[in-house]
């Protein structure tokens, strides 16, 4: 179990050679040995969401995936969201409408979006409002961020 | 100015939240020192029992393995104290940071174990074994009191205390009566439950001999000086910084015996320590909270005015008391009368320990239950006389010429006195708001139509701004840099905005170039952190008197640039303007003179809270199949006093009335006949997701500003959560054509199902 394995991540674009246990997780993965810690663990059974990255182009539960199976694959994490200085138009919406408040569960509903968002560009806004019961949020009762997810869903469908 | 993007009552975009946006953040979780050790606790596995002995051994040989403690190493630690509310007595119920001689609630620290990291550590803290004499748990409130240490110590009980309070000639009334109406009800155990999970990194500074505790929360000078008299350290050695924390809602940020033992170690292991906390620890090990037992009478005359209220409650308070102390059992006692004139009150309140995870506050702590009480209690006298529940409530409510309204009765230490409120007014504008009597009437066509729609309506007050003192500082660097230092704490609420605008207000110049420092003990002497919706009531009070106490410097320094008295100058636009020569200079300009800069210093001080209040509204449609309910419609009517920013204020009750319909409906700690807990992931413990959080609309209103601070500010953190029990057991009361059916929450579908079969059977 302890023999560790050299494996290299390939996370927004970017090469990070690590060496992980197999049993390592994605999450724990990208946090300790990326030192990319805005991937957030709320539960760590694949409930809250907080961990939520993108993966190969969909959405997947970090906390759930062990670090080795992303071996190979394009993993985007809410580090890379941003276009250097220039906010996605899900960061941008949740700033404006005020879509959080402690920003835990911010990084997972973001790249749940936009997972959601890339895996199939034709959703509809209701099919969008759908896909974010699977995330949790204690503090903003999901008002703004509904709000914030439907107005940077015309931004991204006009390409802004 | 005043109508500035920035000023008080405006909106602007939070400052806090780019890092948050970004992946910035950094949590508890994200603080990291190079050497550090992982610390993993090992919980008792079993609800009661007596400890025989711990083998640490298998555990000490893993690989990685730096250390494993228990109790039997840490003899000189004393349990964790007391913030809050202290009764007489309660002191032998304290906890231990490990279990010393019982282990009494399933999660229970029994021993730690230090390793190299996080795999390891638990890998270990899986060897270690327990073994413990079972002794029958003790799970029903209600039962007769038993001894709390058998065969150890008879003297203690597991009946701490009793609270009593009141006030008028109760049995004068119950004589005079109309009607007696008598009702019991229950409120389930739930708790805040933050997304982030808690965490703590102490990290000892070999040269300074500094200790600094890291992951640290809502009341961080409180907590310095505690854990420094419990370490034996003076309290200049020890340091408590809060960086981003992922909610708090209560829990977060009293001190629990993890946050001692990290810094134990640090020190005796001369290493970084850092604990951070899984989910399934987190909803065995945090503070649970609610769960109380009403029993109530009241004697009313014939138009359903309140003559007399005569209560008795228990409140679970699982294994421990905790730092709390009877916070919230005084809190219940003393405000379960809210808004009503109940001219004789009489209250028991009962502390009664169990084998459960100890409790403490929870967001509207006191209120949410006993509003859930009391509204019930006015829809069971109003069905009782055959009366209207809305004009039950108009009868009873205070009058605003009765303001300010003297209770009679305390609550935390202060004096409970109403500052200011329209009470029947809100009322009103509620109905108002609603077109109350066509939506009754659209909501009878539902039902007649075979639908299973209700409403329900409940009035509530809440309790705001707790002293008794905060200090700010605001700073006007050289560079024109504005630095407001406070006592504060930020849970996620946007404290750093709010402060911004206040400061913002006086010194009329944008908040981008604003810093909001908060949680740093090593900042700032005197703070009282963040609880009790105190923040923008209290530090925004001392911000404002600092703002103006650094304008006032400023002034100086400006009158002497511009040669003029500095009285006949002018500020405006953050800028001092000489009236005759035209000339003048900003608060840049006045930084650059003044070498260092300017500070302004401002304390503020009272020894009252105040009191805002509201009204919920639910609309709710229940399954008859599955007996599952729906929230369609839900309505927060509320007057904080003054807005400093309605958008922020909109987010703290809208996210609130989430919380409450989570804890009317979904969200219960459930324990098995051993004592088990059965509610210990996120498949257990259900919290409202977006499909569960109806639309919330706000009625936000400014009508009744306090006279006690600068501002005229009440909390706007806890009244959107205070209700909702209450408005929602009406509503489905109402769906089903059954008042007084739910006496209990949370109404889970298994509840309401069984609630309507004991009812067919009757
Ligand atoms: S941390 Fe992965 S789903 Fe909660
Ligand atoms: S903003 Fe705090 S959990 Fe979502």
């Amino acid at each position: 179990m302890n023999d560790r394995l050299a494996i290299t991540l390939n996370v927004n674009g970017q090469s990070y050679p690590v060496t992980v246990e197999p049993r390592k997780s994605l999450a724990d993965a990208l946090r300790e040995d990326c030192g990319l810690t805005g991937t957030h663990l709320g539960c760590e059974h694949g409930v809250c969401g907080a961990c939520t990255v993108i993966v190969d182009g969909r959405p997947v539960r970090s906390c759930l995936m062990f670090a080795v199976q992303a071996e190979g694959l394009a993993v985007c994490t809410v580090e890379g969201l941003a276009e250097g200085e220039a906010l996605h138009p899900l960061q941008r919406h949740f700033w404006e409408q005020h879509g959080l408040q402690c920003g835990f569960c911010t990084p997972g509903f973001l790249m749940l979006a936009a997972g959601a968002f890339e895996a199939d560009p034709t959703i509809d806004e209701a099919e969008m409002i759908d896909v974010l019961s699977s995330n949790l949020c204690r503090c903003t009762g999901y008002q703004n961020i509904a709000k914030a997810v439907s107005l940077a869903l015309q931004d991204m469908r006009a390409g802004v | 100015m005043h109508g500035t993007s920035y000023s008080i009552g405006r909106s602007p975009k939070r400052l806090e939240d780019h890092p948050l946006l970004t992946g910035a953040g950094r949590f508890a979780a994200d603080i990291a020192f190079p050497g550090q050790v992982t610390m993993r606790v090992v919980r008792s596995p079993i609800a009661f029992g007596r400890i025989l002995d711990i083998d640490t051994r298998a555990a000490l040989d893993c690989p990685g393995v730096l250390a494993v403690w228990t109790a039997a190493d840490l003899t000189e630690l004393p349990p964790i104290d007391f913030r809050m509310t202290r009764v007489d007595g309660l002191e032998p119920y304290r906890q231990p940071v490990l279990a010393r001689d019982f282990v009494r609630y399933v999660g229970e620290p029994v021993a730690v174990v230090f390793a190299e990291d996080a795999y390891a550590a638990e890998d270990a803290a899986d060897l270690v074994f327990c073994e413990i004499d079972d002794l029958a748990p003790r799970l029903d409130p209600l039962d007769e009191p038993g001894a709390f240490a058998p065969g150890k110590d008879a003297g203690l009980r597991t009946e701490p205390a009793v609270l009593r309070k009141g006030y008028g000639d109760v049995e004068a009334a119950f004589a005079a009566a109309h009607a007696v109406v008598e009702l019991d009800v229950a409120i389930g155990r739930h708790s805040g439950v933050p997304m982030e999970t808690r965490g703590a990194v102490a990290i000892l500074d070999p040269d300074t001999d500094i200790l600094t505790l890291h992951g640290a929360a809502k009341v961080v000078h409180y907590n310095r000086d505690a854990i420094a008299r419990m370490l034996g350290r003076e309290p200049d050695l020890l340091q408590l910084s809060e960086s981003h924390v992922g909610g708090g809602f209560g829990i977060r940020g009293e001190i629990y015996p993890e946050d001692v033992l990290v810094c134990a170690a640090a020190l005796r292991l001369r290493r970084p320590v850092r604990w951070i906390e899984d989910r399934r620890e987190h909803l065995m090990a945090a503070n649970h909270s609610r769960d109380q037992r009403h029993r109530m009478r009241a004697a009313v005359d014939a138009r359903g005015f309140i003559l007399g209220l005569d209560v008795c409650f228990f409140t679970d308070q699982g294994a421990y008391i905790r730092t709390h102390g009877a916070t919230v059992s005084d809190l219940a006692a003393a405000l379960l009368p809210g808004p009503y004139i109940v001219p004789a009150y009489r209250v028991e309140g009962r502390i009664r320990l169990t084998n459960k995870t100890p409790c403490g506050t929870y967001r509207a702590p006191g209120r949410y239950e006993t509003t859930f009480a009391r509204e019930r209690l006015i829809d069971a006298i109003a069905r009782r006389l055959g009366l209207d529940p809305v004009a039950v409530r108009r009868v009873n409510l205070i009058p605003e010429t009765s303001m300010p309204f003297d209770r009679g009765i305390d609550a935390l230490g202060t004096h409970v006195v109403y500052d200011s409120g329209k009470y029947r007014d809100l009322l009103d504008r509620t109905l108002d708001h609603l077109g109350y009597p066509a939506l009754k009437a659209d909501l009878a066509a539902r039902r007649a139509g075979g639908e299973a729609v209700g409403l329900g309506l409940a009035v509530f007050v809440e309790k705001s701004g707790l002293g008794p003192r905060d200090l700010a500082r605001v700073n006007l660097g050289p560079d024109g840099a504005i630095r407001i230092v406070t006592g504060a704490c930020s849970i996620g609420q946007g404290v750093e905005t709010a402060m911004a605008q206040i400061c913002a207000e006086t010194l009329q110049v944008p908040i981008a170039r604003m810093a909001v420092i908060h949680g740093q003990t090593r900042e700032i002497p005197i703070g009282f952190g963040a609880f009790a919706s105190r923040v923008t009531v209290m530090t925004g009070s001392a911000v404002k008197l600092a703002s103006e106490d650094l304008l006032g410097r400023a002034r100086v320094v400006a009158g002497r640039l511009l040669q003029a008295e500095p009285a006949l100058l002018t500020y405006r636009d953050g800028a001092f303007h000489h009236s005759e020569t035209a000339a003048s200079v900003d608060l840049a300009g006045i930084a650059a003179q003044s070498g260092e800069g300017l500070t302004g210093e401002g304390l503020f001080e009272t020894s009252h809270m105040n009191y805002p209040y509201g009204v919920h509204v639910a609309q709710v449609r229940i399954d008859r199949e599955t007996c599952g309910v729906t929230v369609e419609r839900y309505l927060v009517a509320y007057d904080i006093g003054r807005a400093v920013n309605p958008m922020l204020v909109e987010g703290q009750i809208v996210g609130a009335a989430v919380q409450g319909i989570g804890g009317a409906l979904l969200e219960e700690f459930v324990y098995d006949a051993d004592g088990q807990p059965l509610a210990t992931s996120f498949a257990d413990y259900l919290m409202p997701t977006s499909r569960e959080a109806p639309p919330i609309e706000v009625l936000l209103r400014e009508d009744a500003p306090s006279p006690l601070n600068p501002l005229g500010v009440k909390g706007a953190g806890e009244g959107g959560l205070t209700a909702a029990g209450a408005a929602i057991a009406s509503a489905v009361d109402d769906a089903l054509g059954h008042p007084g059916l739910v006496t209990r929450l949370p109404i889970t579908p298994l509840a309401l199902h069984e609630a309507l079969t004991a009812s067919a059977k009757r």
